[in-house]
This record gives structure tokens, sequence and C-alpha cells, in this order.
């Protein structure tokens, strides 16, 4: 048994009064959940702390919460770890996760005063009446990018359901069902097992940080569930879903590439990775967004091609006004967009960032001595395009077989 | 801990692009580091992600390639950038694990005299310079080195997201403290660290060009952020992060509605101040946010 001291971030809307940090002492097994120390401070210091929890196993998705910041489920982080890591953060910077990322005005008036004299780790300025100067509070908030209804319940309907519905979350088969079920080579599923793991929980919506900036990103748990469906080989309307959520200027398109949804996931669905695949299916089907995403997309693997290291201004172009196959045909946005570059330019001339011909003129750069052999990699790769999905295929064991063996099989099949 | 360190040098694209500045000062430091860079002058782009989700065997062998320019050399390899190490960490993980596989992409450079090998325990490496710093150079050789304490300077850190997550592909578990060790150099440097929302978020550099206003908010709210909690200037071990929070800060400034004007520092542009060179040497002219208050704080600080 260890002590813990977590702190809550609560809120009552019926008291009227705005969100405030509560400290808790609990007492319990550091292999313990988070859950457990919240559940123990409800159970013996205040019934009115509202959490959601249910089968306290990362199965059901109901206690997603952001511990020191990180969004997660709360009955699948060790409360030792969560130590650890609030002791960590701590001691780097001399202020606790609560007071970075959600300083809450009047309660906590040692967030205005977060710079730091080196090398007092001790005399941090979070430093409160139940903290011990060498243990940092277990910091514990609602998950991010949702509305609170109280304490750690947080309203996912209005970003997390209505999204998940936004990309019709079901089979779409055409044609007469069959007598019985649908029967698919068992092979052709693998690609969506891993989207297939989600719980729901929201722990990357908490995360996403594209979604922070921009409240109408579809989001990566409904992008994850896209892929599912758009995988299936029982659907018949991919194409139809791609188009419309690579159309769609806040969908696919619209992701930052953050990784945040990867760390947050409890069941490794790796929401980004799902999204990367979309943008993968959406640029084989040929589609044109209005965000010039798969233009970028194309603008920078050719030049990879033909020069070997990156045309930063022809990338500029080529993403707005393809012209690599002759059309030279930029849409609205795009003529918008170059304009709206210009005084970016002309600043970076003046500074002498990009004062040279080859960063002003599209095309001037030069390629590497031996880009034959670059051009080389791209023939082999785009004849295998082989994708290696390690939540699959799983990491190989050191001594589980002779050099590859088994793994060589599912590469050849 | 005095040995000579010798490495393969990446510098990547966007330090001799349009953060030209990166690569002078690189070199600069290394040589006042003693670091010896043997520059990969032939390796290709790491694909910063663009070109995995274009086709992922493309961006593995890529990577392969430059992985394997390095091992001729028989040294581990250095970049300077966030994304390169995000990017390259990624094909490294697919490639290290599965032997068929990697037989496969090297099947692509065999032709080229080319073979990328894995490396046992305490091998073959590929570390951004960040990590290079704190775990072969060592903080405390580094103190040694510094003449010009950064006395009085605040720093917020900004690390750029492909080097923080995902924390499974990045070492974490052998390095636990990687995502704290900007705030080690700042403090070892001598200078303040400054805590805010954004030090660990995202620029919005990968969507600059598909989502403009998502991209600029992001950078424009990190820079307020770091504004608002004292900081003098911000440090990233990424060029990238550097376009959208330097470059593009005046545009940013515009999104989010408020004055900015933040300095924003290459990681060896700050080593390099408190190792005495010049602002000017470290090529801090060519930033599009002024970092005149940075350098009038230092020289108040070496008064004081």
């Amino acid at each position: 048994m260890a002590e813990y001291t977590i702190k809550v971030r609560r809120f009552q809307p019926e008291s009227g009064e705005g969100p405030y940090w509560e400290e808790f002492n609990v007492d319990l097994d550091p292999s313990l959940s988070v859950l457990d120390g919240l559940l123990q401070a409800k159970d013996k210091e205040d019934g009115s702390l509202a959490v959601r929890c249910s089968c306290r196993a990362a199965i059901c998705g109901s206690c997603g919460m952001k511990i020191n910041g990180q969004s997660g489920l709360g009955c699948k982080t060790q409360i030792g770890e969560a130590q650890e890591q609030a002791n960590k953060m701590k001691g780097a910077t001399g202020v606790t996760a609560a007071e970075a990322s959600s300083p809450i005005g009047a309660q906590a008036p040692e967030a205005q005063d977060a710079v730091r004299a080196t090398g007092q780790v001790e005399a941090g300025p979070g430093t409160t009446a139940v903290t011990t100067a060498t243990e940092a509070p277990i910091v514990i908030e609602p998950m991010g990018n949702m509305p609170v209804i109280k304490d750690l319940i947080t309203d996912m309907e209005s970003t997390h359901w209505t999204k998940i519905r936004r990309v019709t979350p079901w089979l779409l088969p055409h044609g007469e069902p069959p007598e019985r079920e649908y029967i698919v080579e068992p092979e052709s599923m693998i690609d969506i097992t891993q989207s297939m793991a989600c719980i729901q929980c929201g722990a990357c919506v908490s995360s996403c940080l594209s979604m922070e900036a921009d409240p109408d990103f579809i989001g990566p748990a409904a992008l994850a569930k896209a892929y599912r469906f758009v995988g299936d080989p029982r659907d018949a309307e991919t194409a139809e879903r791609l188009h419309d959520l690579a159309e769609d200027p806040h969908g696919i398109y619209d992701c930052t590439h953050c990784f945040s949804c990867i760390d947050a996931c409890p069941k490794g669905v790796a929401p980004m990775d799902q999204i990367m695949r979309l943008r993968r299916r959406a640029g084989e089907e040929g589609i044109e967004d209005p965000n010039s995403g798969h233009d970028h997309e194309i603008a920078f693997v050719k030049i990879i091609e033909k020069k070997g290291t990156l045309d930063e201004s022809l990338l500029l172009q080529e993403s707005f006004a393809p012209g690599f196959k002759g059309k030279l045909k930029p849409n609205r946005r795009a003529i918008r967009e170059m304009i709206g570059s210009i005084p970016t330019a002309i600043r970076g001339i003046k500074t002498g960032k990009m004062r040279s011909l080859h960063k002003l003129i599209p095309g001037v750069h030069p390629k590497l001595p031996d880009q034959d052999d670059v051009k080389a990699i791209y023939r082999h790769a785009e004849e295998h395009n082989e994708e290696l999905n390690l939540y699959i295929r799983g990491e190989e064991g050191d001594d589980a077989q002779p050099d590859g063996a088994a793994a060589e099989e599912v590469t050849n099949g | 801990m005095a040995e000579n360190i010798k490495v393969a040098y990446w510098p990547g694209c966007v330090s001799r692009g349009f953060t030209p500045e990166l690569h002078g000062s690189m070199a600069l430091v290394a040589q006042k580091l003693g670091i010896e860079l043997v520059e990969l002058d032939r390796a290709n782009c790491c694909g910063a992600g663009v070109i995995a989700e274009h086709n992922q065997e493309l961006a593995d062998t890529l990577n392969a390639r430059t992985f394997a320019l390095a091992q001729q050399t028989g040294l581990s390899m250095m970049n300077i950038c966030s994304t390169c190490q995000g990017a390259q960490s990624e094909c490294q993980q697919r490639l290290d694990a599965d032997s068929a596989y990697r037989a496969h992409v090297n099947e692509a450079l065999s032709g080229q005299g080319l073979s990328y090998e894995k490396a046992g325990d305490g091998g073959w490496t590929n570390k951004n310079f960040l990590w290079l710093l704190v775990e072969d150079y060592g903080l405390d050789r580094l103190k040694e080195q510094v003449v010009r304490p950064l006395s009085g300077l605040r720093v917020g850190p900004f690390y750029g997201c492909y080097i923080v997550r995902p924390k499974e592909r990045l070492g974490y578990a052998e390095y636990p403290d990687r995502d704290i060790y900007l705030e080690k150099v700042i403090e070892a440097l001598g200078g303040q660290i400054v805590e805010y929302d954004g030090a660990r978020k995202c620029c919005g550099f990968p969507v600059i060009t598909m989502s403009r206003e998502t991209s600029l908010r992001q950078a424009g709210t990190h820079v307020g952020d770091a504004i608002d909690a004292g900081a003098d200037c911000l440090v990233t071990p990424c060029p990238l992060c550097h376009l959208n929070l330097d470059m593009q800060q005046p545009e940013a400034a515009k999104v989010v509605n408020r004055d900015l004007g933040l300095a924003v520092l290459h990681l060896p542009q700050l080593v390099g101040l408190a190792l005495g060179a010049e602002p000017k040497e470290l090529g801090m002219g060519k930033h599009i946010a002024s970092t005149r208050w940075v350098e009038e704080r230092l020289t108040s600080g070496v008064a004081a």
C-alpha cells in the first residue's frame, strides 16, 4: 500500500460556480488503477465526486479521462506509474500538469507564475498544503474536446457520437442478402481487425490536436470507424464513402499527423494509421479533394523521385497547381492560397532565408548525384507495394522461429 | 565520457532549404563541441510521413537506403529534424520487426551495393541531435563547454510531434526521459524553463497547404501561450516546426487575431549562444520573427 495525492478538476453545474481543483489523499497498492483511487476518494471522502465506469478492465470504454495531461482510461493506468509520470514532469518543468494544461484562474493562482528559476525543483510554485516536496499530485481531468457535464463526466454526444454517426457506421451491401450469413475469405477481413478493436471510449477524440484547432474535424474515432467499413469486403459503397470523407474539408485531409490518438488509444487501434489508409484508398480512387491533399501527396512523391531531396518551392506550386502531367489548372482555393503565400516568400527573401534561385524558382533544385538509384527504388516499390501492419503481423520474437520462417509464409501469402 | 564523437550526419531537406541557418549553426556547434560530422550528402528525403501515406514500402526502402549509406561509414547516424527522426524510426521499426520484409527491401538496394542490417542491442542507432547531446555527449560535458550561460533567458521548449510520439516506437522504454530533454538542455545551458501548454503539441505544419486555418491556429495558439507564460523565445529540434512557428508567424498572428513576435531558435542555435557563438554566425538574422530581444537579454544577462 502507498499514499497518493490525486488532484481532480471538479465542476458541479448546479452550484453555479466555475470549475476548481480538489486534492484527495488515497491509500492503495501501486499496481491498482487511477480509477480505483478515484473510487476510494468517492467512497471515503466525497460521494458527490462524479466519474463514469463499469467494467474496470479496459473493455467497456466508460472511464476515459486525462491523467497528467495524457488521455486514456482510468482503469488501465496504474496509479504507481501515474505517480512516476507526475513526479517526472514536475521535476523537469517545476509545474504540475494541472497548471500547465488547464489553468483555472482563481483556484490555481500558482498557474500565473509558471516560470521557474533553474535548480529550484524543491521550491517549485506548485507546492501546496497536502503535497509533499518530492511527490507531485497526480492530475486528473475530464476528457478534452468535449463539454463537461459534471466533474469527470463529459458529454460524448456532441463531439463523439454525432461524428460517429456522420460516417454511416453500418454495412451498406448491395443486392439480395444471402439466405444465411455473408461469406468472406478470412484473409480479406484481417486488414480491418485493428479498427474493429475500438471500444468507443473517446480517448483519441480527447487527445486530438486537430480538433482542438478545428472542432469540425471529423476526428480520429469516427475516421477509424469509417475505415472499418471502407476496408470491409461486404460493403458495396466504398467509393461513395471515400468521396464523402475526402471531399469534406474537415475530413481525412484535416488530420495534422500528430500521433496523439495513437498514444491515447487503449486498444491499439492507431486511428491516425487508419486515416492514412483512407488517404491511400482515396488516392487510388483518384479523388480530387478540396484541400489539395491528394495533389500534395502526389507532388511530394514525384519530387523525391525526380530530385531525391525536397524541392520546397516546387512542392508548394505542385500542391496547388499540379503541372507534372502537363495540366496547370489551379482551382479557386489554390489561387487564393498561392497569392496568400506571397507575403511569406517576400519576408523570406528579405531575411536571406530564401535568397537563392533554387529556393525561389520551382524546379531548379539540384538532384542527387545518384538519383538513378532512387528511381530504381521507386520501380521496385511500385511493383510490390507491400504494407506491413505490425498490429496484425506482430514483431519477430528473438528465438520464436528460425530467422523469419513463419513471417515469410505470411509475406508471400 | 571524453572520447570523441563521430557520426554519420543526415541534415535533412529543410535545413538546406527554407531553414539554411539550421544546417550552418549545426556545423558550427558540432565543431565547438568536438563532434565530428561525416555528412551523408548522397542520402535521400525521409518522406516526412507523406511518402509512407502513399506507399509504405517505398518509404521504408528509401530510408533503408539512407541507413545503409550511414552503416557503410561504420558510424551511427545523427539527424537534426524531429520529422526525420519520426519518419525514419517508423520505417526502421518495420524493417527491424520482420527479417523477410527486410530481405525484400534490401533486394531493391542490392544493385547499389547497399544493405541495411538490423543492429543488436547497443549497436547502430539513428538519433536526433537532442538525443545525442543528452545520451552520448552528456549534460555534464555540455555544461563544461558553456562560456556564456543563458542566465535570465526564459526559454519555452517545443519538441515536434514526431520526436515525442508514439512512445512505443521512439525508444521511450529504454530512454523514458526523451520528452523532457529540452528542459534538461535549457537548464544545462543556464537558461530558465518556461512551461506552457504547447510544448509537446503540434505546430500544424503538416496541414499548412491542406487546411491552412487549422494549421496556423495551432502555431499561433502555441506561440501566444508561450508569450503569456513569459517566454523570451522558443527552442525546437525540428525545422518543420520552425517553418510554422517562425516563418508563418505573421500569418498565424492574423488567424489568432493577436500580436505575436516571439523568437524561435533552432536547438543548435541555443546551444551555440551558450558556447559563445555570435547570433550572426548562427544565422539568427535569417529568422522572420526578430531575435533581437534574445540578444538583448543575453547581453544584459552577462552584465548582471
